[in-house]
């Protein structure tokens, strides 16, 4: 199988030809740097991405609290968390960096606060 | 009439990183005034990842790098009023300010740093014919929507714009269940990172269209749809052949900000009429003496690390100029943006004053690939190359910036030459023309 990419790790924005068999990385070309053949694997074979959005808040200046996954979970479960976050209610003082949710959707990454919001 | 030593207007990275390195010189009676609710400035509404990767090595959301700041601000007792709008700035560094609980205030400041950041453009400066409906947002007003208020702008959206906020707002508005129909863009290139595009549009199939912009608006009370088309590549039309429709409920416009130079106007700064910044020298002081400026207000920086960077210079050096008097004469070298250079800032060096390094930072025209970034200062007729610099990509929307150090420039220039006296130095930074080097 064939995939075309583009890697993101610098603005040079090169279009890798990815060819994968039996599951592995096979053939990368395209790339201008090692930088590239790293890229082509994760993205490939276990795509991740860390996850901003917000949750709910109550007792402070604005309704939501900004939050993000505390490491990249797989890219697949991205709009599921979003979702699940969704329904989460926090309520005010929150300190950056405090944990929110444990071990979000069985993905050992935490949902972490990002900002501190006081009490009113 | 208070006083205080130093007055920062505006609390954003570029106000933050200003008073906690003036407080750091040694100047200790800083007043910081802010207009919105709480410090942070646009970082507030930033809450994607990608901020700090140079100034901390770490990969933070906006909130994140702004809370760093703040703690700084707060822990150095520096302070602060918020709510507080600056209506009114005068050459000899008076501010006019109001707020709700104290009514109309005077301070007087030995030294003020401008930190206004920027305002997006709106309809009114790209021109789309059609009715004024409602459903027409900036990206950056949908973005605080979004994030800090918890209210979606609408369902079926539209995005004008590749830059960095447009495509953050499709991702945003994706997640959050709404249907981003299309991203177009009038240039043949994105101003956005490539992260950007691969992880906000392409993870979720939402289209992008180059070379295309918006014909028409509909709909009387709110937007129903618009209108597309291919755009001519060199004058830019619209090809009517090639106009289509499409339904929506909301278009976002992510054509771009300005910098917010209300005030710099009113206290008779010279506004640089490419960046729409004020001019200012090595040490961020403006045409007015006394008057610092740095972030967003002075050019567009597309990433926030920069603008903590210039901002350190910045609020150094207004403490300096509070501390010692003293004023020592220099030659005056103006920079200027030659061949594929759109702007080069700061706009003046003074080489005998300058700090030991300077940053310079500069936006290229056009898409360079492989290229080298020439910088020669001298006159006109006798320029002499100082640095050269390869890079294997520039972009417009990428800002480019080079260290220098005093002894590069001085290494240029006669020092001898009349102090204090414009004698004429340029220093010029340029894209080499291809073959124009033969010994590689
Ligand atoms: C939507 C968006 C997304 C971005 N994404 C990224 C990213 O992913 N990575 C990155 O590195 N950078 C990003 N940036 C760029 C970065 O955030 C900015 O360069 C930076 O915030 C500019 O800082 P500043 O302090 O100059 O301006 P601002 O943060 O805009 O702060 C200016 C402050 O001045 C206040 N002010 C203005 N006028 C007055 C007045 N008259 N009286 C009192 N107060 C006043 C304003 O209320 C505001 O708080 C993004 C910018 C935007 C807008
Ligand atoms: S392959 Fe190397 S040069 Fe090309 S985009 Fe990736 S990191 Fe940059």
């Amino acid at each position: 199988m064939n995939r075309e990419i583009i890697c993101i790790n610098c603005p040079l924005g090169c279009r890798l030809e990815v060819t994968i068999e039996e599951g592995k990385v096979a053939k990368v070309t395209g790339n201008t740097c090692g930088k590239g053949v790293e890229y082509a694997q994760t993205e490939c074979l276990n795509p991740t991405r860390t996850v901003t959005t917000t949750v709910s808040i109550k007792n402070t200046l604005y309704a939501l609290l900004p939050v993000r996954t505390s490491k990249p979970i797989p890219k697949d479960l991205v709009t599921k968390c979003v979702q699940y976050l969704r329904r989460i209610e926090v309520k005010a003082p929150v300190r950056t960096g405090e944990i929110i949710v444990e071990n979000i959707l069985g993905t050992e990454a935490d949902i972490i606060a990002t900002k501190n919001l006081e009490a009113l | 009439m208070v006083g205080y030593d130093i007055v920062v207007i505006g609390s954003g990275p570029a106000g933050l990183a200003a008073a906690a390195s003036a407080y750091k010189e040694g100047v200790k009676s800083i007043l910081i005034i802010e207009r919105d609710r709480e410090l942070g400035g646009i970082l507030q509404q930033c809450i994607h990842n990608g901020f700090g990767l140079f100034y901390f090595t770490q990969d933070l959301t906006g909130p994140e790098y702004a809370t760093r700041f703040i703690e700084k601000v707060k822990e150095n007792g520096i302070s602060y009023k918020l709510n507080t709008m600056v209506l009114d700035i005068t050459s000899e560094r008076k501010i006019i300010a109001i707020n709700k609980e104290e009514g109309l205030l005077e301070i007087q400041a030995k030294a003020v740093i401008l930190a206004m950041g920027c305002r997006e453009r709106t309809r009114g400066s790209i021109n789309i014919s059609g009715t004024r409906p409602a459903g027409i947002f900036t990206a950056g007003m949908a973005q605080r929507f979004v994030n800090m208020e918890g209210y979606m702008p609408g369902k079926e959206v539209v995005i004008l714009g590749s830059g960095d906020i447009g495509l953050i707002m499709a991702r945003r508005l994706t997640l959050e269940g709404a249907n981003v129909k299309m991203v177009l863009e009038l240039l043949p290139y994105s101003s956005g990172l490539t992260r950007n595009i691969v992880q906000c549009l392409q993870d979720y199939n939402i289209p992008l269209y180059f070379n295309h912009t918006i014909t028409k608006i509909y709909g009387r009370d709110r937007v129903t749809g618009i209108s597309f088309a291919e755009v001519d590549i060199k004058d830019k039309r619209p090809i009517a052949e090639t106009e289509k429709e499409v339904a929506c409920d909301t278009l976002l416009l992510a054509v771009g900000l300005i910098p917010e130079n209300e005030l710099s106007k009113k206290a008779g700064i010279e506004i640089d009429p490419i960046t729409n910044g004020p001019v200012v020298n090595d040490r961020m002081e403006t045409s007015v003496e006394g008057i610092f400026a740095s972030g967003n207000v002075v050019h567009v920086h597309d990433l926030v690390d920069n603008v903590s960077k210039e901002s350190e210079v910045a609020g150094r050096n207004a403490a300096k100029y509070v501390l010692s008097h003293k004023k020592f004469p220099s030659i005056k070298v103006k920079t200027v943006a030659g061949h594929g250079v759109l702007y080069v800032v700061p706009q003046i060096i003074h080489p005998q004053k300058m700090e030991e390094e300077i940053t310079l930072y500069l936006r290229v025209k056009d898409i360079f690939k492989d290229q080298r970034l020439m910088i020669t200062i001298g006159t006109e007729q006798n320029p002499k190359p100082i640095h050269s610099i390869k890079r294997l990509i520039m972009a417009p929307g990428e800002m480019q910036s080079i260290n220098l150090k005093r002894e590069q420039i001085l290494k240029g220039i006669h020092v001898n030459d009349a102090a204090g006296i414009d004698t004429g130095l340029k220093l010029t930074v340029y894209i080499e023309a291809k073959g124009e080097r033969k010994d590689e």
